[in-house]
């Protein structure tokens, strides 16, 4: 039976983010928790190819118990079972310790239920990073398909699919073999609203919460600050630029306003670069 | 006495060398410096090394010291004839297990994020995302000067500042055009050491069917020499067209902020700032962008900025050379009739 596994993150919604601008620092409150956006769009296909072949859909996330509503979330977009990594040892974990917990989660559940797809998101908004999922596939020893766009075809006899990634330069249509890990752009597949018994079911829906008591083993010192071996040695706010002059076309008149403008950057030694452009 | 080593991964496609590797050659012979007088001292020697990949090319390896190499370690075998992660990665996991460098910065392009982190995981050391600062810095508790990587987090309202205690190599991966070109030098001199290739067809658990190009004309805005860009304050997307007209005069291409690609006015490849490309043209122009530091962090680096905006109190001036307070619609059309004359005058 097809069975996708797909890893799911909260984040702040960083559209929302603002920074005091007494203080620098930022301000939390009032900033939603959303499923990171690309993890959704991953979902939405991972249920797409269930509602085909017939299946299930697992989803997985490492996080505070906060996390849960986020795979209530998920369960009212269509997965059926999911999985909440959540202990305060796990806490403070960089990508390489983030892709430890995960990869030993789903090597675990792949044992009671063997995976074909797992999906990840391209990245999660709050870091940017892109890591998690490389990282768990080369622990996994998975084969893995980066900025994936479409899945073309999934053999589950034949143990393969094909599936197309974009890159800077092009669109690849790779073939492997399965399990593959995919880590998918919002292009993948729309997020379709949800069925109401999804809708109603994610409303009672309680996660199962793995903890390092079990069911899955977890190495003490691969996880957490402990497994991290980079930390953040400080914070601050970007370096203020220097201001460079201004001239109110209003004031002056719009010609003025341009001559002072194309007069500055003649004296910056640009010239060259305004007349060489194209006839 | 030993070597302490600071790599750089070369990232070439179909024999073409994407240019971050040579920025990236810059970065590292930087960072060398800064540890110059410490390794003196100690009686340790400093190189900057690339890494190289690929089918028939030892040419690029060559330019690789012209660029500021001290050596290449070549892998030349068609299993690298194009990208792809498995080769890649176990390769440069092996090659960094042998030589132990103590820097290893990656180019965050498509590729270099792709191989990046599961190197990263192979070497069960740290990795820093997409970072805009980099530096030598000597902290507490550490003999030897760590690696301090600068990063923009929180949708770049906060910059971090990372580092790597005891792992190594400590990775970096870095924008295309955060730091500058260096010099290339043709009579720079360097060793060129071609190592044995393990990886086999077999072991790549993925094969490419098909390449797709995609139809119509692909920009590239990080490294054009002008971009004119356009914000919200176009109002319509109408105004795109004169943006790519005072683009084509200056033989130039169109930039956006995202507003505009989230609206659907023009593609993503167009797209100026954190989620978008980071570009340093010799002009950057500036039209109805209010300057949002995710728009600023991505063209800041320009060398001359100008920046039209109708309010006067908008944060993009912060940045800019010079810049008109006034409404685009009417700067525009006189720049255009500014440089026409400009040109009429010199031809
Ligand atoms: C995680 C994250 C990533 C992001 N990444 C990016 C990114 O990569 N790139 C990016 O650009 N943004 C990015 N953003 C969005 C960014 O925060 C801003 O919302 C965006 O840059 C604003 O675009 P804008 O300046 O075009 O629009 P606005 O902020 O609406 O500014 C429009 C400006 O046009 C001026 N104007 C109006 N009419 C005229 C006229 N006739 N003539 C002259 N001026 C006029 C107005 O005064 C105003 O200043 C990101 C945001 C987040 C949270
Ligand atoms: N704590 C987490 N729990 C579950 N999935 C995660 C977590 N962190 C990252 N991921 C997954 O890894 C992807 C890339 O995250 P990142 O490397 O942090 O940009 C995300 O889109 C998620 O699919």
């Amino acid at each position: 039976m097809f069975h996708a596994l797909v890893a799911v993150k909260q984040v702040p919604d960083t559209t929302n983010i603002r920074i005091d601008p007494d203080t620098g620092n930022l301000v939390r409150e009032g900033v939603p928790a959303i499923m990171n956006p690309y993890d959704a769009h991953a979902l939405a296909e991972a249920v797409r190819w269930k509602r085909q072949l017939g299946g299930k859909v697992t989803v997985v996330s490492m996080g505070p118990p906060s996390f849960i509503s986020t795979l209530r979330e998920a369960v009212e977009l269509g997965a059926d079972r999911g999985v909440l990594l959540t202990d305060r040892k796990f806490a403070g974990a960089d990508t390489l310790a983030t892709s430890y917990v995960l990869a030993e989660t789903i090597k675990a559940i792949h044992e009671q239920d063997p995976i074909h797809l797992v999906f990840f998101g391209k990245q999660a908004i709050d870091g940017d990073t892109a890591q998690v999922g490389p990282g768990v596939a080369v622990r996994m020893g998975l084969p893995i398909v980066t900025y994936a766009v479409k899945i073309r075809e999934v053999n589950l006899e034949e143990g393969r699919a094909v599936i197309e990634r974009k890159t800077e330069r092009w669109t690849e249509v790779v073939e492997t073999s399965l399990p593959v890990l995919l880590t998918c752009e919002k292009e993948i597949a729309e997020i379709p609203f949800a069925p109401l018994p999804d809708l109603i079911r994610s409303l009672r829906y309680d996660p199962e919460m793995w903890t390092l008591e079990g069911p899955c083993p977890f190495a003490l010192d691969q996880i957490g600050v402990k497994g991290s071996p980079t930390i953040v040695y400080k914070m601050g706010t970007p370096p203020l630029p220097q201001p460079g002059e201004k001239i109110n076309a209003r004031e002056t008149g719009v010609e003025e306003a341009v001559k002072f403008a194309l007069d500055k950057a003649a004296k910056a030694g640009i010239v060259q670069v305004i007349l060489g452009g194209a006839r | 006495m030993t070597t302490r080593r600071f790599w750089v991964f070369i990232e070439q496609e179909e024999g073409k060398v994407h240019p971050v590797s040579w920025e990236l050659l810059g970065v590292a012979r930087m960072l060398a410096s800064q540890v110059a007088a410490e390794a003196a001292a100690a009686g340790d020697v400093v190189a900057v090394e690339g890494v190289l990949l690929g089918d028939n090319v030892a040419h690029i390896a060559q330019e690789a010291l012209y660029y500021g190499a001290d050596r290449v370690y070549l892998f030349d075998d068609p299993v690298f004839a194009y990208y792809r992660n498995c080769p890649y990665y176990q390769t440069l996991a092996t090659v960094s297990r042998k030589y132990s460098p103590e820097v290893f910065l990656i180019g965050a392009t498509t590729l270099g994020r792709d191989l990046a982190g599961a190197v990263a995981t192979s070497l069960h050391t740290g990795l820093t995302a997409d970072c805009t600062g980099l530096e030598m810095g000597e902290v507490k508790g550490s003999v030897q000067r760590l690696l301090l990587a600068t990063r923009p987090a929180f949708g770049g309202n906060i910059m971090a500042t990372i580092l790597c205690r005891s792992e190594r190599p400590q990775m970096s991966s870095v924008r295309p055009r955060v730091f500058p070109m260096p010099e290339r030098n043709p009579n720079a001199q360097g060793e060129i050491v071609r190592e044995e290739v393990e990886a086999t067809e077999e072991s790549a658990m993925a094969c490419v069917l098909e390449f797709i190009h995609s139809k119509g004309e692909s920009v590239n805005i990080e490294y054009a020499d002008v971009i004119v860009s356009g914000g919200r304050g176009l109002g319509t997307p109408d105004g795109l067209k004169l943006l790519q007209e005072l683009a084509d005069e200056l033989g130039g291409v169109v930039g956006a902020s995202r507003p505009l690609i989230d609206s659907g006015w023009i593609s993503y490849a167009h797209q100026v700032g954190q989620s978008g490309r980071t570009v340093r043209p010799k002009l950057y122009i500036a039209a109805g962008i209010s300057g949002a530091l995710q728009h600023k962090v991505g063209m800041q680096n320009s060398d001359f900025i100008i920046a039209i905006n109708s309010d006067p109190k908008a944060p993009i001036f912060d940045v800019a050379d010079v810049g008109i307070v006034g409404d685009l619609y009417q700067v525009i059309p006189e720049l255009l009739k500014q440089i026409r004359a400009l040109k009429e005058a010199t031809a």
